[in-house]
């Protein structure tokens, strides 16, 4: 990743990331040279730094996944669970401790097919957690299975003759299932991917961000998208604002897709509840 | 002295004092016959003392649960039985691999699979040590009465936060369901160990560092220590490792801290053993059958003595050779189709003959059973 090599540079923007970097952790990381998975990285940790949270109130929690590395490499409590899982243990540190601030990091597979029971149960409960969905359309870490949003058609090494099945819209699902902030960005847009950040850790419930990014090793190779600069350039053209996207056409929006805020309501939120039902049954 | 706090309970009930009384303050769990009273009893307690229930979505998603609330500084439990605890044993390896201390109660029905939801089964005691996947000490209590539901649970607590490891307790159908008037202990009456935290300075702690007893002192979240928890095979940093050198260390943590400590685990029940021929091996409810024949069969002028096990794993190795090695005969009663009986051949001596009394369909063994089988092997 960039940023690490850049130890010596002088004060520039991504001096900040470096100040958020575990101790004592061996670089380089596991991640392919181009790998949108750091892109999100900088975005959230800039997000994190300027509203200036104390890193030990900080959870981030994760699964298992290309994404779900990065919690190795950022100083905060770090909890790298088991594949899909990572939804039910960050549901155990924010219940048992409200005053942390609990973030997930996971991918597509691990949150929308072997965690997907956990995803729409913790939308469900609007419980005060950040998700932050690094969706590459592909199963990275394992060698580029499809996964359950590799579109329909498209090639991975487990839909080699084109992809059979339907893809799921996390957002879609996330809202239908109750999430109460839901936002979609891209590696290509990193303003606003920090804003989305930014806007996604500061609500108050349950809040999924999705990002958009390359897996160019398996998912572009496989579909002859081109390098990552090639793929990251192609978000930019297939972006789509909410608000442009509601003045066209279903017909002018196939195959782009929509970034912002998708969905954003106040609803109460799981602890604050728990907690009233606490302070009415608790001896006075 | 104030009257004693005497109440007719459940084991599923008695389960869930023990756990309050050892300062249980989260559980998390899926409903599942013969357990349910276990969720029931913490979502109506719990919430009284500040603490924290939560039904989650399945069995994967609650021991996941109790091991988040356990990082992050609370004492946590889940209950269920087989199809659940099949289910739970993904993340029962994490916290094995992870440390963290956790309860688990398995209220044995019959399988496999679905099995029999109503009926008494001791069939997940291999389950129980050897259940998820890789190479690992485990600890397993089992209690035989109401009372001691109570106590064995308070025991497994303090197991998990002695050892930092996960904990199960193999409660069955018929301790579960069946009442008897027990006394509730009054604080301070039993020890209540918590895990040893950290005290150097925060930038010199060392999350998996190999100790004197080889268990690592564990902050709770946001008390200055940051660090990095995978289940991935991790140094003493907690960051992943492929090194053939570090990768030893890990596992023999895992094992030592168990293994070389097994007398503070160990806790049998030991009756009319001294000048006994034959004894009578067992644990679970099937013990109290087996008291009720050993009294009756020793009225009746027959040298015979029982021998409970409440630890059943690590497995009471040497305490059983101690005690058994002067008998001629040892038999072994389970309700499955022969578990911990295969425990008990590794470790005798030859000259020794095993017999075993087992029962599968669903229902208890009783004294005169037992009895029935002493004749036969006399
Ligand atoms: C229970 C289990 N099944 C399968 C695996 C293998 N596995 C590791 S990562 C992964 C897929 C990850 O894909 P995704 O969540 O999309 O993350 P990415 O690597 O693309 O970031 C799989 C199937 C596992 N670790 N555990
Ligand atoms: S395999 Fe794909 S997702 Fe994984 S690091 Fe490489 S580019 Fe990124």
């Amino acid at each position: 990743m960039a940023t690490v090599t850049e130890k010596k540079a002088p004060k520039q923007k991504s001096d900040v990331t470096l100040h958020y970097l575990r101790p004592g952790k061996k670089f380089p990381n596991v991640w392919c040279p181009g790998c949108g998975i750091g892109i999100v990285m900088g975005a959230y940790i800039r997000a994190l730094d300027k509203l200036g949270w104390d890193r030990n109130k900080v959870a981030m929690v994760s699964g298992i996944g290309c994404s779900s590395r990065m919690p190795v490499y950022l100083d905060f409590h770090a909890l790298h669970t088991t594949h899909g899982r990572a939804l039910p243990f960050a549901t155990g540190v924010k219940f048992n401790r409200p005053d942390m601030n609990v973030v997930v990091i996971t991918g597509d597979g691990d949150a929308l097919a072997i965690g997907g029971n956990h995803f729409i149960h913790a939308c469900r409960r609007n419980i005060n957690i950040t998700v932050i969905l690094i969706n590459n359309n592909i199963y990275g870490m394992t060698g580029g299975q499809g996964s359950p949003t590799t579109p329909s058609h498209s090639y991975s090494t487990t839909t080699p003759y084109g992809n059979a099945e339907k893809h799921f819209d996390p957002c879609t699902l996330a809202k239908a299932a109750g999430a109460t902030f839901v936002a979609r960005g891209t590696v290509a847009n990193v303003p606003q991917l920090e804003k989305l950040a930014s806007q996604a850790l500061q609500h108050h419930g349950f809040s999924l961000l999705e990002v958009v990014t390359n897996c160019h090793t398996y998912y572009g190779r496989l579909n002859r998208m081109g390098d990552a600069v090639t793929m990251i350039q192609k978000f930019k053209e297939d972006a789509v604002m909410l608000g442009k996207a509601k003045k066209m056409t279903p017909e002018e929006l196939e195959g782009k897709f929509i970034v912002g805020v998708l969905h954003e309501e106040e609803k109460t939120e799981f602890c604050d509840v728990y907690d009233q039902v606490v302070e009415h049954v608790s001896p006075k | 002295m104030a009257k004693e706090n005497r109440q007719l309970l459940q084991g599923n009930a008695a389960c869930v004092q023990g756990a309050l009384y050892a300062g249980m303050r989260f559980f998390a769990g899926y409903p599942i016959t013969p357990s349910t009273e276990i969720a029931e009893g913490s979502a109506r307690e719990l919430p009284k003392l500040g603490g924290k229930f939560i039904q989650m979505e399945d069995e994967l998603g609650s021991i996941a649960a109790i091991i988040g609330a356990s990082v992050s500084g609370a004492k946590a439990m889940t209950g269920t039985s087989g199809p659940g605890y099949s289910l739970m044993l993904e993340n029962i390896g994490y916290a094995f691999m992870t440390e963290v201390p956790v309860v688990v109660v398995n209220v044995q029905r019959g399988g496999p699979s679905t099995g029999l939801p109503t009926k008494v089964s001791q069939s997940d005691t291999m389950q129980a040590r050897w259940g998820t996947h890789g190479d690992y000490s485990s600890i397993t209590v089992a209690p035989s009465t109401v009372g001691d539901t109570l106590t064995e649970t308070i025991r497994a607590f303090n197991l998990a936060e002695r050892f930092r490891t996960p904990v199960t307790i193999l409660l069955d159908e018929v301790i579960a369901h069946s009442r008897e008037i027990i006394r509730i202990p009054e604080p301070g009456e039993y020890e209540v160990i918590d895990r040893v935290k950290p005290t150097c300075p925060p930038e010199e702690y060392l999350p998996y560092e190999i100790t004197e007893n080889y268990v690592t002192p564990m902050p709770a979240y946001g008390e200055g220590y940051r660090y990095h928890i995978t289940g991935l095979t991790h140094d003493q940093h907690g960051f992943p490792t492929n090194k053939p050198s570090e990768i030893i260390v890990k596992l023999d943590k895992l094992k030592k801290k168990i293994e070389n400590y097994k007398d503070e685990i160990t806790k049998i029940r030991v009756e009319m053993m001294d000048d006994a021929e034959i004894a009578i091996i067992s644990y679970g409810s099937v013990s109290r059958a087996a008291l009720q024949a050993t009294m009756l069969a020793r009225e009746a002028g027959v040298k015979v003595g029982c021998i409970q096990l409440y630890t059943i794993w690590p497995f009471p190795e040497k305490e059983l050779l101690e005690l058994c090695g002067k008998c001629q005969k040892v038999i072994v009663g389970e309700l499955n189709m022969g578990q911990i009986v295969h425990e008990v051949e590794r470790i005798l001596p030859r000259d020794i003959s095993i017999n075993t009394i087992q029962r599968y369909d669903g229902e208890i063994l009783t004294p005169v059973q037992i009895l029935e089988k002493l004749e036969e092997v006399l």
